[in-house]
């Protein structure tokens, strides 16, 4: 025989105002099995928890129903009340009266009748309840990093720093990954490969790091906790433990015509190549698609002018397979393509850039060696047009990215900055559609490009650039003056928005991580849990969440280190008991739960059973994975022959539940 | 391959040349251009308002027409595509405009948006394929650097008319291409003329007429190719004369073969 205790909270006036609690505790004292019934303030103070665990004990209650907040709130609070007096904590139902009911009913009356059903409810699915004992699965004290930029470096600093081993797995041959293109940072105008290359040193040198450069991650399979990874480090043809990275073999390389992606292809690079002088590892690739050796068979330049003999023609690509605890993206951003927005003429003229072409026109280790020249005639331009938005903030969709890319406003004020300061002969206009500076001393930096710097702001979008005689006619609009703008420019400066690494999306499929409609990685909570994939195990770093500054790359790296390290310094983990199950007697081995797992947790297993007269019979039946099931029920709708069922959730809970509130 | 075909008033005065020579090649490149029986004026200008419906009937006549002989309809004049592709697109989205629509013709059957619109320029890349064009020949104009002037009207609003990337359009380039040409890409080819102002603001339509061939000039054009009648007249009278403008269709008679000369 059932004995059920229900306990109705006011949640101050929260409930009580909308809800007339003694109506509801006196009604639900009259439900089949009930033999305790109450209603307090606040059910989850001390006091409350207290009288809760003294009926259990005192009437040896088989299930609790408690009438209260979300069970988002407070699940886990009366769930750990009810174990200390000794009932298993699966027995406890928590009827959510305040969100589903008195914070959206205005009528107490109504407000009151809907909180008795939804306490009948509860109190009909905790009759069916089992208690239920989570499991525990070990935890594999290694993280990985999956991208090798500052947000990955930083990430993998810090797990190292708490002593955890971490790899990290960076597809191009160098780690630093954005940063290193960039001359100057805002808004103090440091260096950026000055604050960045001690990094990746720091990242290198650490016994806890592993860069496994030049490589991709080709499968996951396992959960939080127990990842198992496959990477593939793809052939770079040099023996890195031989190569000493002294630049030889890109010296004497005869294939000179290779676009050097460092400087966005602004210049050249050999088929051999080390990516820029600070690479880490300081090692050199052969580009596979532009090498005649590994094309023809024809050359081995390189080869014989390698003192160290690292050159390897036949190098095959290596799968390493490994196993983690925890796993962080941080595959990062690239600026769109500016392939839709040629009326900015970008691919008309070479003094059309994009803003992060201009960052290397303007870097010392850069194309031009730091002096601003014009890409197409090499001549010092006198009057150049940055352009904000391109891309950005665009409605419909058809062209261009909905959001705001956010970095664009601070680094498109510094590069017309830097440039009034260099070369004071110059006149830059910054073409905007508001100039969003939020941040530590950001706003402070885009007034001195305006009143120190004397940086043109123009309140309006550039229409048309059109190139003519070695100018590029520009024709904007001046919304602030009313009136149309025609600027005879040298160079335009397109802040091409920004959207996340091609590869996040395949590798947001190979980790079940969810991602929005503009392929950036979704947290966990948007305020709560910033730097968590809403699967578990799964954390985000930097640019794959959003659009972010390096400042706020960085924190977001730090944030997903500590959730690392909470995660690696658990020797084992809680399971959630509520998962799926099937009846093997009744599964017909169909597959279609399989189908629908979005976790991976269903596999199918030959087993035998025991056939009519003392016979054996070997059938296909299915098997889920406790660790990996994370209880979201979609096997369970999938199953025809209803086999499948969720612990803690069955069908006929919900049943129950149902019939109770249409009863 | 046979199309219903809408050549529009203009083609039929003022712009004999965009007709003539594209009927010729067609005709030589083995596709039919039917005309359609009794078809009237497309409005010429794509009513914006959203309760203008009288405006927009000669246009779905034109639609239903081809619709009832089971043919794709085929336009030339960029005016004429634009008014008739947009107002097929009203047809088949705007519940409220097919109603009106349909309550004031009386058709015997209603229309629906059926009709496929498709620009001649369509039909000569997506029917017969630059590829062929380029092998049917006879003529090429070797050297000649030509500018593709391609107008408002011909690409947008992109969404709806669908046929090319405004901001970068590439079938007249790929047009000169086959027929032996050099394409000059120059940023004002897909700019207005000024071309609709030149009655009101006749100073105005010449400075814009100037600067699209200018820019033309500057980029190294020595002559411009259009599919519109208007921006033909305006480039031409109002322009000043720096550069020859003709119809696509005549340059492409001269390659075939189908037009004797060379310019």
């Amino acid at each position: 025989m059932q004995k059920i205790g229900v306990f109705v909270c006011w949640c101050g006036s929260n409930i009580a105002a909308t809800v007339d609690v003694e109506t509801v505790s006196d009604a639900l004292a009259r439900e089949p099995g009930v033999v305790f019934s109450t209603n307090y303030q606040y059910m989850c103070s001390q006091a409350g928890q207290d009288m809760i665990q003294e009926k259990i004990r005192e009437l040896g209650l088989t299930g609790v129903v408690i009438c209260s907040c979300s069970p988002r709130m407070h699940e886990a609070t009366f769930r750990r009340a009810c174990e200390k007096a000794g009932l298993n904590p699966y027995l406890v139902e928590i009827a959510n009266i305040r969100e589903q009911c008195s914070w959206i009913h205005k009528d107490k009356a109504v407000g009151t009748e809907k909180a008795i059903i939804l306490g009948r409810a509860a109190i009909a699915k905790v009759q069916l309840n089992a208690p239920l004992t989570a499991g525990e699965s070990p935890v594999t004290k290694r993280a990985l990093v999956i991208g090798g930029g500052i947000a990955g470096i930083q990430t993998a600093l810090d797990i190292a720093e708490a002593g955890f081993p971490v790899d990290i797995v960076e597809k191009k041959p160098t780690i630093g990954g954005k940063m290193t293109q960039i001359d100057k940072t805002f808004p103090t105008l440091d260096c950026a490969a000055c604050i960045l290359t001690p990094k990746m040193v720091d990242a290198a040198q650490n016994e806890k790091i592993n860069i496994i450069s030049y490589a991709q991650v080709e499968e996951v399979a396992g959960f939080v906790g127990n990842f198992s990874v496959k990477i593939r480090k793809r052939a770079r043809f040099v023996d890195e433990t031989k190569c000493t990275g002294c630049g030889l073999c890109t010296e004497k390389c005869p294939q000179k015509n290779v676009p050097n992606e460092f400087n966005q292809g602004l210049d050249n690079r050999r088929a051999i190549y080390i990516p820029f002088a600070q690479a880490v590892p300081k090692v050199a690739t052969i580009d596979p698609n532009y090498c005649t050796m590994l094309k023809t068979g024809k050359c081995g330049v390189c080869s014989k002018v390698c003192t160290a003999g690292a050159i390897d023609y036949r190098q095959q690509d290596e799968i390493i397979q490994q196993e983690y605890g925890a796993i962080v993206a941080a595959t990062g951003f690239e600026p769109i393509s500016m392939e839709k927005f040629d009326e900015f003429a970008y691919s008309q003229s070479p003094d059309v850039v994009t803003s992060l072409e201009f960052e290397r026109l303007m870097n010392a280790a850069g194309p031009t060696g730091g002096t601003l020249l014009r890409p197409s005639d090499g001549k010092h331009p006198h009057t150049l047009v940055f352009v904000q938005c391109v891309g950005s903030r665009c409605d419909g969709g058809e062209k261009g990215k909905p959001y705001c890319s956010k970095i664009c406003c601070m680094y498109t004020a510094k590069h017309a900055m830097l440039t009034r300061e260099k070369y004071p002969d110059t006149e830059v206009y910054v073409f905007y559609i508001d100039v969003r500076t939020p941040g530590k001393n950001f706003d402070e930096f885009y007034r001195r490009a305006v009143e120190e710097y004397g940086v043109h702001y123009v309140k309006g979008m550039v229409g048309k650039v059109a190139p003519e005689n070695g100018k590029l006619k520009v024709q904007a609009s001046d919304l602030l003056g009313g009136r149309q703008l025609h600027i005879d420019a040298d160079m335009v400066v397109l802040a091409a928005a920004i959207e996340p690494d091609r590869s996040a999306r395949p590798l947001a499929t190979m980790l079940t991580a969810s991602m929005d409609t503009n392929d950036f990685f979704t947290e966990a909570h948007p305020k709560l849990r910033p730097v968590e994939s809403p699967t578990a195990g799964v954390f985000l770093s930097g640019a794959c969440q959003g659009p972010k500054d390096i400042p706020e790359t960085v924190a977001q790296a730090g944030a997903a280190a500590a959730k690392v390290i909470g995660l690696l310094s658990r020797d084992h983990l809680t399971c959630n008991p509520c998962v799926a199950e099937s009846n093997e007697l009744m599964c017909n081995g169909c597959s279609a739960c399989e189908k629908v797992c979005p976790y991976g947790a269903i596999t199918y297993i030959d087993k035998e059973f025991r056939g009519p007269n003392r016979t054996t019979l070997v059938r296909r039946v299915a098997q889920v994975n406790p660790a990996v099931c994370q209880g979201c029920g979609a096997c369970t709708v999938a199953c025809p022959s209803g086999a499948m069922d969720l612990k803690g959730f069955s069908n006929a809970q919900i049943m129950a539940e149902v019939d109770a509130i249409c009863k | 391959m046979t199309y219903s075909y809408f050549p529009g008033c203009t083609l039929k005065t003022k712009g004999k040349d965009l007709d003539l020579w594209g009927r010729a090649s067609m005709e030589a490149l083995g596709i039919q251009l039917q005309e359609l029986p009794q078809w009237q004026c497309c409005g010429a200008v794509y009513p914006q308002a959203r309760d203008e419906i009288a405006t927009k009937l000669s246009a779905v006549r034109a639609l239903a027409s081809a619709r009832d002989q089971g043919r794709e309809l085929v336009t030339l004049c960029s005016a004429c595509h634009h008014v008739i592709k947009r107002v097929n697109g009203d047809m088949r989205s705007d519940e409220t405009i097919r109603s009106r629509a349909n309550a004031y013709l009386q058709l015997e059957t209603p229309y629906g948006g059926e009709t496929r619109v498709l620009h001649y320029l369509e039909v000569l890349r997506d029917a017969v394929g630059f590829e062929e064009l380029k092998k049917r020949v006879v003529n090429p104009l070797t050297g000649r650097r030509i500018g593709a002037y391609y107008g408002c009207l011909l690409l947008r609003p992109s969404g709806e008319m669908g046929f090319d990337d405004p901001e970068n359009p590439a079938i007249l380039e790929d047009f000169i291409r086959a027929i032996g040409a050099e394409p000059v890409v120059y940023a004002m080819r897909n700019e207005c003329c000024g071309g609709y102002t030149t009655l009101e603001n006749k100073d105005y339509a010449a400075r814009q007429a100037g600067k699209v061939l200018a820019n033309a000039l500057n980029c190294g054009a020595e002559e411009l190719i259009t599919a519109c009648p208007l921006c033909l007249y305006n480039l031409q009278t109002n322009g000043g004369g720096a550069l020859p403008v003709r119809y696509f269709t005549e340059l492409l008679a001269q390659a075939l073969g189908v037009k004797e000369g060379t310019a």
